[in-house]
């Protein structure tokens, strides 16, 4: 396992920045906060061009109809995207969803929807999530056999990519324990209501009521998804950890930059030490950042037993890092740091809801130590 | 530092069947599992003789320097080749016994400023751990500010002579040689500076250790009287001394981050956990508050071992690695810390032990571990020292 980047990678890496800085800068992020993208939370237009560069493909195998250049690739590209705060449904759609049909689906499955995952036609997304704390092992959404049917109730929130989703994947309680169903996002007996998210991103709240699905609904074996459903969430996190990565030094950067040319008391402020230090421990927190993210997603490149435990590694200390560096990008700015106008906000918010998606760092500390033994 | 080109991956695989056959033959099974050396004067387990059998195999194949040039007591190998010696010496549960101040800090130095004589002079013994060094740059009124240093060091035609003080000088009285910074012009400050290697059984020196919060004294005050030093001992320039002086202590803050991820394997948390904190079914410490920072810690030292890697990935890959070593320095000394912080907070009231018989030997050890942690953040430049050079030379930002 190399912690370096590779020529190839350096060049994926490029692409991508080129791409983020031009086509989706952080005005793009503002424009979703029209009435016009609300509605889905992303932009589709943006979205297509990104999967016809091939990202919606990064992470699945060739032999499923992808490009099979794996997770460390797909980090730098998110990575890039994070500098300016993209918001897709990237890594939900293609990396959970997309490696959870991978992982588990059944052929028909995975002719069904992989390849419109791939060609960014369509979104599928995660409902797993059912309340304020995220805790897989506790989802209680009801799923029971009717003949050869499976009908499902209750309720999840927030569903990431909600708004957008042409198909979820719904985790559900069945009497063996935890299963998944892919379930088409008209399916009758399925409503959803879109979240207004701080991150201006389109997450929902849906509900399922007397909704029956037919047997090829069932992904994998009833009650065996705990396993699958833990090494998909893996992946996404490692990827959404990458993109973190990329929100926390595009920060940082940007209040470098502040630092160097805010003048007050006839110098620029940042030849004052006591910001100086605390720009010091900012570049600490996210080189230790960079270093858990690459290994996670190298782990799971390498198929390294390891990769749970690194996958929590990675997103807790992006989580614990962005969360620090946006919220230092709006005290050093001051008070120009609070307006709408300035884009530090946009930064604290997506910390905050980045954070919170699939675990936060409170939640992978917990799970880091199980992992660990104590 | 190396001499040989990068070996194909085959080369790499015949190079570690080499070592593995090698650490097989001549690796004491005494010694297996003896923790890593921190120093030139740590405490040594095992049989003595095994431990100098030991010392001249890896000595006699130059594998203490691995990538220094064959004439100066290396065995010129490639970094990547230095790294399987390590990565093999790891998987036996064997260690480097060649280590020292001399070794990290002054090694690299001589090579990059040294003259051919003072390289072949002073290198093969540091090689094979015959010589002790220490360094000689703090004093009493030269801390942070190093280049306000008073040493003085006078030209007298056939040697230079010393009058003057050195303080914080580790392990001095242990030391056969000493490397140090003196003034040998007062009217200037960072250009008024030479860097000189002196005998320490030369006449006029005195040491003197100075007893620490814990008890113990590797630190000394050396203290010259009239002390005359031949002038071949000049590295470098007259007045040149301070470039010098910066790219040893480069060397001194890269092998001190390096200590610190050593000692993580020394030193694990979590056996201590479990035998002094109760744990419920699951084997997980019943108190959550202790749980949770003894994993954030154990997060930040883990993801700190993989920054280790990753510079040294970068490294190898002819990149500029992206961790500054002042930041490096930084995050390895918190980790020294919080790691003794914590181990006397496992340990609880047994960690209140001085001396005697009421505690056992490893809690008197955690204990003044975790005194002796202090200074992690002290030497080698302080915490707010490297936060300055971070910040001006890494972030740019303007001074003050």
């Amino acid at each position: 396992m190399t912690l370096a980047l590779t020529e190839e990678q350096t060049m994926i890496r490029d692409a991508a920045a080129g791409w983020a800085a031009e086509r989706a800068p952080t005005t793009a992020l503002r424009a979703l906060r029209k009435d016009a993208l609300a509605a889905t939370g992303h932009d589709p237009a943006l979205y297509a061009e990104m999967a016809e560069m091939g990202w919606t493909g990064v992470t699945i195998p060739e032999a499923e109809g992808g490009f099979g250049m794996g997770f460390a690739a797909a980090g730098l590209i998110a990575e890039q995207l994070g500098r300016t705060l993209v918001g897709s449904p990237l890594i939900g759609s293609a990396v959970v969803a997309g490696s959870i049909l991978v992982m588990a689906g059944s052929a028909e499955q995975k002719a069904a929807w992989l390849p419109r995952i791939i060609a960014g036609d369509a979104v599928v997304a995660l409902a797993l999530d059912e309340g304020p704390r995220h805790d897989p092992a506790r989802v209680a959404l009801d799923a029971r056999r009717e003949g050869s049917d499976w009908a499902l109730d209750g309720v999840k929130r927030p569903v990431f990519d909600g708004t957008a989703a042409d198909a979820f994947i719904v985790v559900a309680r069945t009497r063996g324990g935890l299963s998944l169903f892919l379930c088409p996002a008209d399916a009758p007996g399925v409503s959803r209501a879109a979240l207004r998210q701080i991150d201006s991103r389109g997450a929902a709240i849906v509900t399922f009521a007397g909704c029956r699905l037919g047997a090829g609904a069932l992904i994998g074996a009833e009650g065996d998804a705990a396993t699958v459903l833990d090494r998909a969430l893996d992946r996404g996190r490692a990827v959404l950890a990458a993109e973190m990565l990329g929100s926390a030094q595009a920060a940082f950067d940007a209040t470098i930059d502040y630092l160097r040319t805010r003048v007050q008391f006839d110098k620029p402020i940042g030849a004052f030490q006591a910001l100086q230090h605390r720009a010091a421990d900012l570049l600490a927190e996210l080189e230790l950042t960079r270093s858990a993210v690459r290994a996670a997603l190298a782990a799971i490149d390498a198929g390294d037993a390891d990769e749970a435990r690194l996958a929590s590694l990675a997103k807790a200390l992006a989580g614990r890092t962005l969360r620090k560096v946006a919220q230092e990008m709006v005290q050093m700015h001051g008070g120009i740091g609070m307006t709408d106008e300035h884009d530090a906000g946009l930064y604290l918010k997506r910390a905050q809801a980045a954070d919170m998606t699939w675990g936060n760092a409170a939640f992978h500390r917990d799970r880091y130590a199980r992992l660990s033994g104590f | 530092m190396s001499t040989s080109a990068a070996p194909d991956a085959e080369a790499v695989d015949d190079f570690r069947r080499e070592v593995r056959a090698w650490l097989a033959a001549n690796f004491p099974p005494s010694l297996k599992g003896h923790p890593a050396l921190l120093s030139g004067h740590d405490d040594l387990h095992g049989p003595p003789e095994d431990h100098a059998r030991w010392k001249a195999a890896v000595a006699g194949k130059g594998w203490g320097v691995p990538t220094w040039p064959v004439e100066y007591g290396g065995a010129g190998l490639s970094e990547e080749q230095a790294d399987v010696i390590a990565g093999e010496m790891e998987r036996i549960g064997a260690f480097q016994p060649i280590m020292s101040m001399g070794l990290m800090m002054l090694g690299p130095t001589l090579l990059e400023f040294g003259n051919e004589e003072q390289k072949r002079r002073h290198l093969p013994p540091i090689a094979r751990s015959e010589t002790q060094w220490c360094q000689g740059f703090s004093e009493p009124g030269a801390g942070s500010d190093l280049a306000s240093l008073r040493l003085r060091c006078e030209d007298r035609g056939d040697h230079w002579l010393l009058n003057g003080q050195k303080i914080w000088t580790s392990y001095a009285h242990h030391s056969d040689w000493c490397f140090l910074l003196a003034r040998t012009d007062t009217s200037v400050k960072h250009r008024g500076i030479s860097f000189l290697l002196v005998d320490m059984k030369t006449p006029g020196i005195e040491v003197r250790p100075i007893e620490l919060i814990n008890g113990i004294s590797h630190f000394c005050e050396v203290f010259f009287s009239d002390v005359r030093v031949p002038k071949e001992n000049l590295v470098g320039e007259v007045n040149g001394g301070w470039a010098i002086g910066k790219r040893l202590l480069q060397h001194e803050r890269t092998g001190l981050s390096r200590l610190r991820g050593a000692k993580a394997h020394v030193l694990d948390l979590v056996p201590i956990a479990r035998r002094y904190q109760e744990t419920d079914a699951d084997a997980r410490l019943v108190d959550g508050d202790l749980r949770g920072r003894l994993a954030e810690h154990l997060m930040t030292d883990h993801a700190y071992r993989l920054t280790l890697e990753r510079r040294r990935a970068e490294t190898e890959a002819g990149a500029k690695p992206t961790t500054p070593v002042s930041t490096l320095k930084n995050i390895g000394a918190a980790m020294g810390q919080q790691r003794g912080e914590l181990a006397v907070e496992l340990i609880g009231l047994n960690s209140l032990g001085w001396a005697g018989d009421g505690y056992s030997a490893e809690e008197l050890e955690l204990t003044s571990q975790w005194l002796h942690s202090k200074c992690y953040s002290i030497y080698g430049g302080s915490h707010e020292i490297q936060n300055n050079i971070t910040a001006r030379h890494e972030l740019g930002l303007p001074s003050d």
